[in-house]
């Protein structure tokens, strides 16, 4: 039986904290008698016959006909699936959307349906890898599928690939795939690693153009987004569903395919990673120690490699299909029976390690731009209820923040860091004033659409999301990162956790309670 | 007799500047040919000339290469020793009887070398393009300061052709009146552009001579969009009060045009660019990037002093790049058609920008090896112009 989750209080005889630092770690002493530390709950178990649950899920969906019905000779059928952003780290082959994809396309064959089209929906994400296709879908469909151009990659930039849906009453236009758009039935195969992935943003987002995007990517949606992870005070996921009632007001009929994964993030040469500390073994110590050392002397160039090739062990938990709305219920309570941690009130200083790894960075560099948005967009947003830190109160990451990016995966980011952070950090200013050049930018659509580069107006979105915690905090600090970077970012740079408490301390007092967000694995604090 | 600081031709010192030059910036003045000696006063060449007693002299780029033994050898048969340095002068001036405050136009022409018929450079009045600069009543010198009839101004005294003097108003500080000598470089290479309106310059250094360049383009031209490339963050704040648009460091600026312009990109060249480049560094490194990010048919003006230089030129043959030359002053032609002369524009852009902010500090003439270090590493120690100042009394 897994444990829930914990929240550790600190006193002088709990050992030192693990805190993340990008492709590295360190063990930080938090001050007794006002420092907790959260930590995600243990694994829950995986299903037992995966290909039997999603065979069943297919057969038996929710408040929709089972999809052998849905399937005849002649249709267009169209099956789009989560890019390279998710799960984080990539799992274990087979991935599990190999295993949907190959089930749909069992039931497809066996009711004479020839026009598949199979579309890595990734939005304004970078165009994914063949080795990234391959381990998502696997070698069989991508071999059968691939060569023959049925299965490719959503373009945001190709109008005579898009479809125009119409305006949701708010005025937010909807424009998706139109190969989608036209099929007689699109399948969605998600996986749901956080609150906020899935639903109608499965397709209002990941099928989108830039159009459609705008209405919800911004400054406004995103600072009344309280949290991402809670629907119901999410402005992001309210736009997504009008977006969605659009779609099916014009005929897109929608197969949604949902599931979701366990924790279980490290292998077990990292598995001390998501232990807690005072369980450690010799083994886990003597693995830390090992780690740390080797890693201390490797390059960060190898480091990262070597990060990025970890392959997460990651079970399914959960499939369910059908209707969009009605599957997305059932997938929140798995996603939040896996990861919610009731925590009591809130904290004058919320500490987190930001790892190697986003959404927005596998096999790449997490850059300065990115460092924000893991700790200010994702961290700060794992909470529903009120945000784990107050009002006012300080965000102490710790992360080298490099001045460095990946010239092919983010020349925008680069742009966007040297060009627009150097005049101002408000999202609000740098979205009126830079957003639509960026956007538009024919060298950024040229990149985005040939080559493997993440869409012009993308480091809008990573800066937007943390667009709610910068509003939100007194002060935001840095550990261990590269002070120009940091000051770039207008956050402000401290060598040791010490340091950065003592400069935290002009915003908070000499006394802050402090608690700290023990990620990954990742969780949701239930914060009362 | 008068102070002055003077420098020999004598090779083993030219040497001896190269290698500490190399050491440091600078630090030829401790090593290399200069030297601060007691001077007898110089004959008057004929008539026209006359003795000037400096107040203020700056500390020109091409002051410093020719201290630390980096200066072309090209200048060997246009200079003539001894000589003493200094051509950016505020001086006082005894003409026809009344004392006037002027600043001297320092480029030695016809009508300096008493040369009659005037070359056509100098009727047409292009000063700076003069067809006889090593000939005539004085000996070889491109402007006062390398020729050793004239003297120099970094001296409490030299001499000065009567063409050569602009009486300063009365309202102008000796300060911002020593910048007219550089900011007239500066208008000169701002013309050279000859734009005609909504053109997007880069200026690549925000040195003294970048900085003028801005404020030109700025007071002077129908330029739209102007570009800086500067290193250090004080060069940053004088170029936006100057009037750039955008600032950035020097290898941010490829990317920073390419995005301002809507260019394309293949490896490090831009498919489009600026229109054009004003280059005020002029070694291989600024050359290249000037052409790199020029648009095609675009024009790259060259004012920054430039040696030896490695250059690709296949960018420059396939985009049919235009580079040009910027050198000195004369007469302007202004994009509605009116002529003007530099050095009245100089005045001018002293007074209304207030050109006396860029003089970061003076010495007098017994610290010039303080003063040459210091103008030598200007930018990493937070300064612009660095200046001999003879109103104080040299030791």
């Amino acid at each position: 039986m897994p444990r829930p989750g914990f929240v550790l209080e600190v006193d002088k005889s709990t050992p030192p904290t693990l805190f993340w630092r990008g492709e590295g770690f360190s063990l930080e002493k938090l001050p007794a008698d006002r420092s907790r530390v959260i930590y995600a709950p243990e694994p829950l178990p995986a299903l037992d016959d995966i290909d039997g649950a999603i065979r069943h899920a297919l057969l038996n969906p929710i408040d929709q006909d089972p999809l052998p019905t849905l399937l005849f000779p002649g249709m267009k059928l169209t099956i789009a699936f989560d890019d390279v952003s998710l799960p984080l780290p990539k799992m274990k082959r087979p991935d599990i959307r190999q295993r949907v994809i190959e089930a749909v396309l069992d039931l497809a064959a066996e009711a004479g349906v020839d026009d598949v089209h199979i579309i890595a929906a990734l939005a304004l994400h970078r165009r994914m890898h063949e080795f990234e296709l391959r381990h998502a879908v696997g070698d069989r469909v991508y071999d059968a599928f691939a060569p023959r151009g049925m299965l490719y990659q959503h373009d945001a930039e190709d109008p005579t690939l898009l479809s125009y849906l119409g305006t949701t009453p708010q005025g937010e236009e909807v424009e998706i795939n139109k190969r989608a758009a036209d099929s007689d039935l699109l399948v969605y195969v998600n996986i749901n690693l956080v609150a906020m992935d899935g639903g109608w943003k499965s397709t209002a987002t990941g099928l989108a153009s830039y159009r459609s995007l705008r209405h919800h990517h911004n400054p406004d949606t995103m600072q009344a987004s309280r949290s991402f992870m809670d629907q119901h005070k999410s402005e992001l996921h309210k736009s997504n569903w009008r977006m969605g009632k659009v779609m099916v007001d014009s005929g897109v009929k929608v197969f949604q395919i949902e599931t979701t994964l366990n924790n279980d993030t490290f292998p077990s040469p990292f598995g001390f990673l998501s232990k807690r500390e005072w369980e450690w073994s010799a083994k886990d110590r003597a693995s830390f120690i090992g780690t740390k050392k080797a890693l201390d002397r490797t390059p960060s160039r190898i480091a990262r490699k070597i990060f990025h090739n970890i392959e997460a062990p990651h079970q399914m938990t959960s499939v369910q299909c059908g209707e969009v709305g009605a599957v997305h219920k059932i997938t929140t309570e798995h996603v939040y029976k896996q990861q919610l941690v009731e925590v009591q009130g809130q904290t004058d200083i919320l500490t987190m390690g930001i790892p190697y790894i986003s959404p927005y960075n596998v096999h790449s560099i997490l850059n300065p731009i990115l460092v924000m948005c893991m700790g200010l967009g994702y961290y700060f947003n794992l909470y529903r209820g009120k945000p784990l830190v107050r009002e006012g109160g300080v965000i102490i990451m710790t992360h080298p923040t490099p001045w460095e990016f990946h010239p092919v995966h983010h020349p925008s980011y680069i742009d966007f860091f040297e060009q627009v952070l150097s005049e101002t950090t408000d999202p609000h200013v740098l979205s009126a004033k830079y957003e639509e050049k960026f956007a538009n930018d024919e060298w950024y659509r040229h990149l985005y659409r040939t080559s493997y580069a993440y869409h012009g107006v993308h480091p809008f979105y990573m800066w937007y999301w943390g667009s709610h915690a910068m509003q939100h905090c007194g002060r935001i600090i840095i550990v261990g990162g590269e002070a120009r970077s940091v000051r770039r970012l207008g956050f402000t740079p401290a060598s040791t956790l010490n340091d950065a408490l003592e400069l935290a301390s002009d915003v908070v007092g000499r006394s802050p309670t402090i608690t700290h967000l023990h990620a990954p694995p990742i969780m949701i604090a239930d914060v009362t | 007799m008068s102070r002055e600081l003077r420098i020999e031709r004598s090779l083993p010192k030219f040497a001896a500047a190269k290698v500490a030059g190399l050491l440091s910036p600078g630090r030829g003045s401790s090593y290399g040919p200069l030297s601060l000696v007691n001077a007898d006063p110089l004959d008057l060449p004929a008539d026209g000339w006359l003795t000037i007693k400096p107040r203020l002299a700056g500390i020109c780029g091409s002051d410093l290469s020719t201290i630390d033994g980096n200066a072309s050898r090209y200048f060997e048969p246009i200079v003539s020793f001894p000589f003493v340095p200094g051509h950016e002068v505020v001086a006082d001036a005894d003409i026809d009887g009344i004392s006037h405050r002027v600043v001297l136009e320092p480029v030695l022409g016809c009508a300096t070398r008493g040369i009659n018929p005037m070359c056509a450079s100098c009727t047409a009045g292009n000063l700076g393009n003069c067809e006889r600069i090593a000939f005539g009543t004085i000996e070889p010198g491109l402007q006062s300061g390398f020729c050793c009839d004239t003297g120099g101004g970094w001296s409490q005294s030299m001499l000065a052709h009567v063409s050569q003097l602009h009486v300063l108003p009365a309202d102008l500080s000796d300060e911002d009146a020593a910048l007219i000598e550089p900011a007239a470089c500066a208008i000169h290479a701002a013309l050279r552009g000859a734009f005609t309106g909504g053109e997007t310059v880069a200026v690549l250094g925000a040195g003294t001579l970048g900085l003028l360049t801005v404020a030109a383009l700025r007071a002077f031209t129908p330029v739209e969009n102007i570009i800086v490339a500067a290193r250090y963050p004080h060069q940053v704040a004088l170029a936006k009060k100057f009037g750039a648009d955008n600032t950035c460091p020097t290898p941010e600026l490829a990317r920073l045009i390419r995005s301002f312009t809507g260019s394309m990109a293949y490896g490090n060249q831009l498919t489009g660019g600026v229109d054009a480049v004003i280059d005020c560094v002029g070694d291989s490194a600024s050359l290249t990037q000037s052409l790199a990010i020029t648009k095609p048919r675009g024009q790259v003006v060259v004012v920054g002093m430039p040696a030896k230089v490695s250059l690709e030129l296949t960018t420059l043959w396939h985009r049919e790049t235009s580079l040009v030359g910027a050198y000195a002053y004369g007469t302007e032609t202004m994009h509605d058609g009116v002529q003007r002369r530099t050095f009245e524009m100089a005045i001018e852009l002293a007074s209304t920008a207030h050109l006396g902010r860029l003089l970061t500090a003076t010495y007098p003439l017994n610290e010039y090896k303080d003063a040459i270090e210091h103008a030598a590493n200007a930018g990493k120690r937070g300064a612009v112009k660095i200046a001999f100042d003879m109103r104080q009394v040299a030791k």
